[in-house]
């Protein structure tokens, strides 16, 4: 019951940052009302790194305390970050092809984005082919530990390389109701991404429990000689 | 035993080649786009090898027609002609960013398959008294 109330403030804090962004923001001199895709496609992007980020510090944390609750916590998040990833790439295309002419184009901010998802994507089928939770946790952990190399890259690859994607944004590069709105939006998808990380890990905890009491032994028959 | 040998195989295996991709020749192909300068600097080594040319579309250099397009694509020394015969994007236009796909011709010209518009990341309202939708839908005219 709570966490249904939650969730209807987290919806309605996003659609009034979606309003801002969509309505009370001004258009772009350049792309008029293109751009604002870009309440959307950038939120994404920051909260899939940062959550991202999150996984990374409960690997990080399995490995050293070996607690059940950092697995949870990375697998979780790690869903999460695939997901946002997952969208961080259509929306980029559908901004693509109105202003670079391009649905897609292998420049290195776009090149290593898809490889993240793809080994994000990896990870998460790892784990459905380990059966004891255990060594589940300790390879998926070293396994995340590894591809998370490839967070940093995907963010300074704007910089680092020549590419087609613009650098990213700064105040100073926008108005500011444009940088208010995305803000706004930045921490409405925040809000919802944290809400289903706690459901999930909630439902992970639950999961582990099912398949503990699967895993015992059946019961013996009630008068049976052992 | 077996076991950890394999292990150790692996983390040869992933070690090395994480060494290759940082310091073996991949840094040439991370390239996404050469510069005008870079491009004459190869000479007619360049010709008819397909690259990404990336720069300024110099003002006054633009030319439109109906089988083809005309422009120079600039950096802060040198100019390349490119001539094109597919449709530029709706925010294709002098002074832009752009990147074109394609190879060096035998005449020095650049013979572009597909042109990309690199967009800055400045966003700013308008100015006082343009419609910044008439301008979008005049492009998309074009």
């Amino acid at each position: 019951m709570k966490s249904k109330v939650i969730l209807i403030f987290l919806i309605l804090f996003f659609a009034f940052a979606q309003y801002w962004g969509l309505v009370r923001a001004p258009a772009d001199r350049m792309m008029g009302d293109v751009y604002r895709i870009l309440f959307v496609h950038v939120p994404a992007a920051w909260n899939a790194l940062l959550l991202l980020t999150v996984s990374f510090v409960g690997c990080l944390l399995y490995l050293l305390r070996r607690k059940e609750f950092w697995d949870r916590l990375a697998h979780s998040s790690m869903e999460i970050g695939l997901v946002l990833t997952g969208l961080v790439l259509p929306l980029g295309s559908l901004w693509a092809k109105p202003t670079w002419g391009v649905w897609w184009t292998w420049d290195p901010r776009l090149t290593t984005t898809m490889i993240l998802f793809i080994l994000y994507a990896g990870v998460l089928i790892l784990r459905q082919l380990i059966d004891d939770p255990v060594r589940r946790a300790k390879i998926s952990s070293a396994v995340g530990l590894l591809i998370y190399l490839n967070v940093p890259i995907v963010y300074l690859s704007v910089r680092w390389w020549r590419s087609l994607h613009q650098l990213q944004s700064s105040p100073s590069t926008m108005d500011p109701q444009m940088v208010l709105a995305l803000r706004l939006n930045a921490f409405a998808l925040l809000g919802l991404a944290v809400f289903f990380l706690v459901q999930r890990m909630r439902l992970l905890k639950r999961e582990a429990l099912i398949e503990e009491k699967e895993s015992l032994p059946p019961p013996l028959p009630r008068g049976a000689q052992s | 035993m077996k076991k950890k040998i394999l292990i150790l195989l692996g983390v040869v295996l992933i070690a090395g080649g994480l060494a290759y991709t940082l310091w073996g020749g991949l840094e040439q192909n991370l390239v996404y786009f050469v510069t005008p300068t870079e491009l004459i600097q190869k000479g007619d080594a360049a010709i008819g090898n397909p690259v990404r040319l990336g720069g300024v579309v110099a003002e006054g250099s633009l030319h439109v027609t109906e089988s083809e397009v005309n422009f120079q694509i600039a950096d802060d020394h040198h100019r390349v002609s490119v001539v094109s015969h597919v449709t530029p994007p709706q925010m294709f236009q002098e002074g832009i960013g752009a990147v074109v796909e394609g190879a060096l011709q035998k005449d020095k010209k650049f013979l572009a398959e597909r042109l990309m518009v690199k967009h800055g990341n400045e966003y700013r309202p308008p100015e006082e008294g343009k419609m910044p939708q008439q301008i979008y839908q005049q492009l998309l005219k074009k």
